[in-house]
């Protein structure tokens, strides 16, 4: 009798932990965002507030406009001295690496006035590589950095005003010097760990 | 045998852990808690764990915001050529694996004297190379330059390039070694500042006044007889309003904010802020006067208590204590001849260099649309690496060059600069015949 009441508590558990773990199996309902609107989006925001702040900053207040602020490179050297836009960018990427694991991004090229900017691992060489050959597309893969596998996505970045393509091609540092106006000049970088 | 061992076993495990667990607990001198001799940064407050170990269990989270907590400010005022946001992308895994540059503690490990360079430094000397092996590619000036050589000769800092970036070394390449009118800007910070902060009303100590004429007269010719600062001004217990024999730092700062909170970031006063008594030079393992080995640090170790003589503070106040070959030197040094004719009134005392010129450098900054001059009291500052002097000290008087070259010669940093430097530093060379060619 013993036996037949411990064979039906071992098998109500059982049956129990079936249905548990079959409730576990269920395909999980579809949560959060794709990495590829998640990185989109990001993105949106990102090229907005480059290019507001070239247009509404720069050239409103710098040397082509009211002439009260002077973008340089070496901006806190210099009096009114204005971060340049990419740097500007980078230092929107800094603040956010501060604050959040969750996603990072980062400005290259694959002719970079910093050696520091230019493609490091193989996916963002190809992405970057693919943005060049295919102008208005962007690209998107995943690598394993560390221990940690990412969604990888590469933007194009487009040369937009004069200041892009004369300060890269002027710069005593730069690989190229032949930029024009609608060239690929590199790329953003979004990536978020799965 | 066998309950003897055992008693005896326990008996020993137990007074050990007796032993330790009082030292952790109650006793005031922790230092046999230490793991290993402390590094010149940092001896100083070695029996303060909790300033670096904030927590029992925290992990290296922890340590690194202490570390930040005293030198995080300086470091962004540096523009740290390598910040920790420049190593959290994960594109840098791979250097994270080599030197995990995250941390203060990858490269400085405190309680390694054994293994700890200059600066501070536990790693081995080819820290730079590890990340930028192919700057030979790009640069052909450093395609045969040993690895060791990219901080040690004057050319790259890790953290602080301010003086050292090739702009800089570009727009500043000119000049004459020794400008024809070099002159040091006055301190007016206590002028303007301190001023505004005495207390009102102040005590009045007639008995005291009356019965110390000495002190009186000496008093009566001090900026703080000029500014109104009466006996009790300082000789009061802010909370008692009592007399108060031996005023200390807490009463200095009441007017002198920027000068003890700076006091107290160097390592003549990072005691005071760990609430730790004094630090005495016999503390220190630099050479020291045997007459100076007992004296404790303090305001008025340099700045005496009645007097405001602040010629006295600059370099002699140094020299009753450091007793190392550039103290030694500085007299009979071309800086050190100009405060002695400052000092007879030869020349104007804007023109005079002394310790202080360079140890505590005048930091001008704007306060209330007003331009204040103030005298940074942290000593070590700018101290190390050197190169951190160029702008706000050296340049002050001499060219780029000049200033690059001498800070990179030992020998005339151990004599004091006393003669010009024996080595070129090419950096400034190798700019310019970059942005020609």
């Amino acid at each position: 009798m013993k036996h037949v009441k411990k064979i039906a508590i071992m098998t109500t558990l059982l049956a129990g932990s079936l249905v548990i773990t079959a409730c576990n199996e269920a395909p999980p309902a579809k949560a959060g965002i794709p990495p590829k609107l998640y990185t989109d989006s990001l993105f949106a925001v990102m090229n907005a507030d480059r290019a507001n702040y070239t247009k509404l900053i720069i050239q409103r207040l710098g040397p082509n406009g009211a002439g009260a602020i002077k973008p340089d490179e070496h901006w806190k050297e210099i009096e009114n001295g204005a971060l340049l836009p990419a740097q500007m960018f980078r230092a929107g990427s800094e603040a956010v690496a501060e604050v959040t694991d969750e996603f990072t991004y980062s400005l290259q090229s694959l002719w970079p006035i910093n050696k520091q900017n230019a493609p490091k691992t193989p996916l963002e060489e190809e992405g970057l590589q693919y943005t060049v050959d295919n102008p208005g597309e962007n690209f998107y893969g995943e690598e394993k950095l560390g221990d940690v596998t990412y969604f990888t996505a590469v933007y194009p970045d487009v040369a937009v005003s004069p200041a892009c393509t004369t300060c890269h091609n002027d710069h005593k540092d730069s690989p190229k010097t032949d930029f024009d106006i609608g060239d690929v000049m590199g790329g953003v970088v979004i990536r978020v760990p799965l | 045998m066998k309950k003897i061992i055992w008693a005896t076993w326990i008996l020993v495990t137990l007074s050990i852990a007796g032993y330790y667990g009082y030292i952790l607990l109650k006793a005031d001198n922790k230092q046999a808690l230490l793991i290993g001799e402390t590094s010149h940064g940092h001896f100083q407050i070695e029996l303060a764990c909790s300033s670096c170990h904030t927590e029992a269990f925290g992990g290296p989270e922890l340590i690194q915001e202490a570390c930040v907590g005293c030198h995080g400010a300086e470091l962004a005022e540096a523009n740290d050529t390598h910040p920790k946001k420049k190593f959290t992308d994960p594109r840098n895994a791979d250097r994270l694996s080599v030197v995990d540059a995250r941390y203060c503690v990858s490269c400085h490990t405190e309680h390694r004297k054994e293994i700890t360079a200059p600066m501070g430094v536990t790693l081995p000397e080819d820290y730079c190379f590890h990340c930028h092996t192919d700057v030979g590619d790009d640069r052909e000036s450093h395609r045969d330059l040993t690895f060791d050589s990219c901080a040690s000769a004057g050319c790259h800092n890790y953290h602080d390039n301010r003086a050292l970036f090739e702009d800089f070394l570009v727009h500043n390449h000119a000049g004459p070694w020794l400008k024809e009118m070099a002159r040091l800007t006055n301190s007016n910070g206590a002028n303007i500042l301190a001023s505004k902060r005495i207390p009102d009303p102040q005590p009045a100590f007639p008995e005291q006044k009356m019965a110390h004429p000495d002190i009186h007269g000496e008093w009566s010719g001090s900026n703080h007889a000029d500014a109104g600062v009466d006996c009790g001004g300082c000789h009061s217990d802010a909370r008692s309003g009592e007399w108060l024999e031996k005023p200390g730092i807490a009463q200095c700062q009441t007017c002198h904010i920027q000068e003890a909170e700076s006091y107290k970031s160097g390592k003549h006063g990072m005691r005071l802020a760990q609430s730790l008594p004094p630090i005495h030079p016999a503390d220190s393992k630099l050479p020291f006067k045997e007459t100076a080995m007992s004296l404790q640090q303090g305001c008025n170790s340099c700045h005496s208590a009645h007097r405001t003589d602040t010629l006295f503070a600059a370099s002699e106040a140094c020299l009753t204590c450091h007793n190392d070959e550039h103290s030694l030197g500085f007299e009979a040094s071309p800086h050190g001849q100009l405060l002695t004719r400052a000092i007879a009134g030869v020349i104007p005392v804007e023109q005079a260099v002394s310790c202080a010129t360079c140890h505590m450098p005048r930091t001008e900054s704007i306060i209330d649309g007003e331009a204040v001059v103030q005298v940074n009291h942290n000593q070590n500052h700018n101290l190390r690496p050197n190169e951190k002097m160029i702008r706000p000290v050296c340049m002050q008087c001499h060219n780029l060059g000049f200033s690059i070259d001498a800070l990179a010669d030992p020998a005339l940093i151990r004599n004091n600069f006393n003669g010009k430097p024996a080595t070129h530093i090419p950096s400034i060379d190798w700019s310019l015949k970059r942005v020609a060619d």
